[in-house]
């Protein structure tokens, strides 16, 4: 049952990915986006992670797509014009495909084939553990995060107001 | 196996009921602002319009559906799919009672055996952070639906609508988050199970009476934002029909509109039953049963029977003075029936909780008939200037009192 | 169909945040339309996000998950200023195409 879930959400994650990269509208590549974030907060879920599933969810799938959106519907973002083919974009995919194996090979061969996934084995992943060690471990970077977005709002609001002359 | 017929019958029931709870509202709201503007409302199909919502889906089932030619046709099509899903699926992890114990059935070849199952689809120990994301989701719905009708009006009220929705997103968490200092969990069984009892021996444990005065100001809070995040009056001029012309579903006809209505409806519901969960104490009664709190569905039922014999002795029209007393007799009937322990006992806890769901469902309507609307800078002035410092200060001296009471 | 093992290796996450960090290259190379460019961005970080909760998995502590959550939460701040930066270059340029933002060339 675990290796049928996660075939179904992985099978959906990567073809929404490949949707992003081929699709010619930015609007398409957005939703596809979201797609990959919803089947990955579930198999987040598979792994243990409740909590970091919902922040999925909450911050990544409903905020910040929902930014992506807004921005792509109010510059009327048309469908994109075909690039020059150079021999460039002929050597990119074999080159990355090669990456991919290579690098595929070699997490298959240093991971021991033993360690298995098992939904319900990791039980840290509440928002109680995670709320513990936020708050007392990192509380420092969480300070700091406060900080970083105060500085990303004000440089955000600075950027896209309008004039004032 | 058990367990997975189990949850499909629980599912196909959970959202039968809903969806006919959904027409229903939907009645309810026409009669109820008809009486607020002193007029009767629907009144020919079936008694008192009862069969109204049949006529309408009838009606919307059977009109023409067009698609326009100048709508990008995947996104224009998908719109409404994703605006009814994403309002479906939070009724999930709502619970509407306790256990329900069914006895075991055993009729010639059926052999049911005895379950007892909570009166919920899922207990996620996540419930409220999942309720939060999904509702977020919700957005993508109104915006496609606004851009895809590839025309002015739709494009604003579409995108209106959205940042409406984000905006209120804000003051709505931080109004959740104040209450949950208090009761410490996120699943909404351990919130109600955190309410339980009373103070004083009458007085009920509920949020709001929790840590006076802030949880009072959260639950304000949050009814102001939820009427932001649904779309309602006073906050309803991207969908208003004298100034947008029907807003983000100006392209959409028969079902596709009909949608839409049901995504609203059903955020409503959903929005009402977490009201009621977080803050109203879900389905416990407000004074102890030792006072004789599960003898109030009876006395209610009673009150309407006297009410439809009152007004059978005046009647408004000839054959009222046959059918309200009949009307009168079935409300004196379920009144003893909710007298008897083995039907009222099981049923109490929904009877509570529907009514307090009711009750904020009635208050909706009630505010649709009675204040302007907002215009749409004043809207999210509101939002981001009033209702969000007043959500970090409340959330703040609620964290005060908690940490200086424990 | 081939028996599915009962339990999923480790490996296989590891090698589905792979497939999905390239994608994320291969459209932040082959894409032409800067916000294009910035989802396929955001499609790595979701990737390595991935990686982040397998390895918490692995190790048993919920270090993983924070790292994951401080990920998102730079993701969102750089989305936001990212964004703000690609209006103020449409309002300036008239265009989303990388290929035409050229004038510091040469």
């Amino acid at each position: 049952m675990d290796a049928l879930l996660f075939m179904i959400f992985a099978a959906i994650a990567v073809v929404c990915g490949i949707n992003l990269v081929v699709q010619t509208h930015p609007i398409s590549s957005a939703l596809s986006l979201v797609g990959v974030m919803g089947a990955l907060a579930a198999l987040y879920l598979l792994l243990g992670g409740e909590f970091i599933a919902a922040a999925q969810l909450v911050v990544y799938a409903g905020a910040i797509m929902v930014l992506f959106v807004f921005v792509i519907m109010l510059l009327n973002a048309g469908t994109e014009h075909k690039g020059r083919r150079t021999w460039a974009t002929y050597a990119g995919v074999p080159l990355l495909l090669l990456f991919l194996g290579s690098i595929a090979c070699l997490i298959a061969r240093h991971l021991p084939a033993s360690e298995n996934v098992m939904f319900g084995q990791f039980t840290k992943g509440s928002p109680l553990e995670f709320g513990r060690a936020l708050f007392t471990i990192y509380l420092l970077p969480f300070e700091v995060t406060s900080v970083l977005i105060l500085i990303a709002l004000l440089g955000a609001i600075v950027l896209a107001k309008k004039e004032i002359d | 196996m058990n367990f997975l017929i189990l949850s499909i019958v629980k599912a196909a029931v959970v959202a039968f009921v809903l969806l006919t709870a959904l027409a229903y509202l939907q009645w309810l709201e026409r009669k109820v602002l008809a009486h607020i503007q002193l007029r009767v409302g629907p009144r020919r199909v079936g008694p008192h319009g009862l069969l109204q919502p049949l006529a309408d889906v009838i009606k919307l089932i059977t009109k023409e559906d067009m698609m326009p030619s100048h709508v990008n046709k995947v996104f224009w099509f998908m719109a409404p799919f994703i605006a009814v899903l994403f309002a479906l699926i939070p009724i999930a992890v709502i619970p509407f009672g306790t256990e329900l114990a069914l006895p075991a059935i055993n009729l010639g070849p059926i052999h049911i055996p005895a379950i007892t199952t909570a009166m919920q689809l899922t207990d996620l120990n996540i419930g409220v952070l999942f309720i939060l994301g999904i509702s977020g989701l919700g957005v993508y719905g109104v915006a496609l639906a606004g851009w895809s009708s590839n025309n002015k009006y739709s494009l604003l009220g579409g995108l209106r609508s959205s940042a409406q929705m984000i905006s209120y997103e804000l003051p709505m968490a931080l109004a959740i988050a104040a209450p949950l200092l208090a009761l410490n969990t996120l699943s909404f069984r351990g919130i109600v199970d955190g309410q339980a009892g009373f103070f004083f021996g009458f007085l009920p444990k509920w949020t709001i009476f929790q840590v006076f005065p802030f949880n009072i100001i959260s639950f304000i809070l949050f009814i102001i934002a939820a009427f932001a995040e649904t779309n309602r009056v006073p906050f309803d001029l991207p969908e208003a029909e004298n100034e947008l012309v029907a807003g983000f579903h100006t392209e959409y006809g028969s079902m596709k509109f009909a949608a839409f209505f049901m995504a609203e409806y059903c955020n409503m519901v959903t929005v009402s039953c977490v009201a009621t969960l977080l803050f109203l104490g879900g389905w416990h009664p407000p004074f102890p049963a030792a006072y004789g709190s599960s003898f109030l569905p009876s006395l209610a039922m009673a009150g309407a029977g006297v009410l439809c014999f009152l007004h059978a002795m005046s009647p408004a029209r000839p054959f009222d003075r046959i059918t309200l007393p009949v009307v009168g007799v079935a409300f004196f009937g379920l009144a003893g029936l909710f007298l008897i322990p083995a039907v009222s006992l099981p049923l109490m806890p929904i009877i509570w909780f529907s009514a307090k769901a009711l009750f904020i469902l009635f208050v909706y309507i009630w505010v649709r008939g009675t204040l302007p609307r907002f215009r749409y800078d004043q809207l999210m002035r509101f939002a981001w200037t009033f209702m969000f410092p007043i959500a970090v200060t409340n959330l703040f001296l609620t964290g005060l009192v908690v940490a200086l009471m424990s | 169909m081939p028996p599915l093992p009962p339990s999923v290796p480790l490996s296989w996450y590891l090698t589905l945040s792979l497939i999905l960090f390239v994608l994320g290259i291969a459209g932040f190379l082959f894409r032409r339309n800067i916000i294009t460019v910035f989802m396929s961005i955001e499609l790595m970080l979701n990737a390595v996000n991935l990686s982040f909760i397998t390895f918490s998995y692995k190790l048993k502590q919920v270090d993983g998950h924070i790292f994951a959550f401080f990920v998102m939460v730079v993701a969102a701040a750089e989305a936001a200023v990212g964004l703000a930066i690609i209006l103020t270059v449409f309002k300036n340029r008239q265009t989303l195409e990388i290929d035409e933002l050229s004038s510091l060339k040469n």
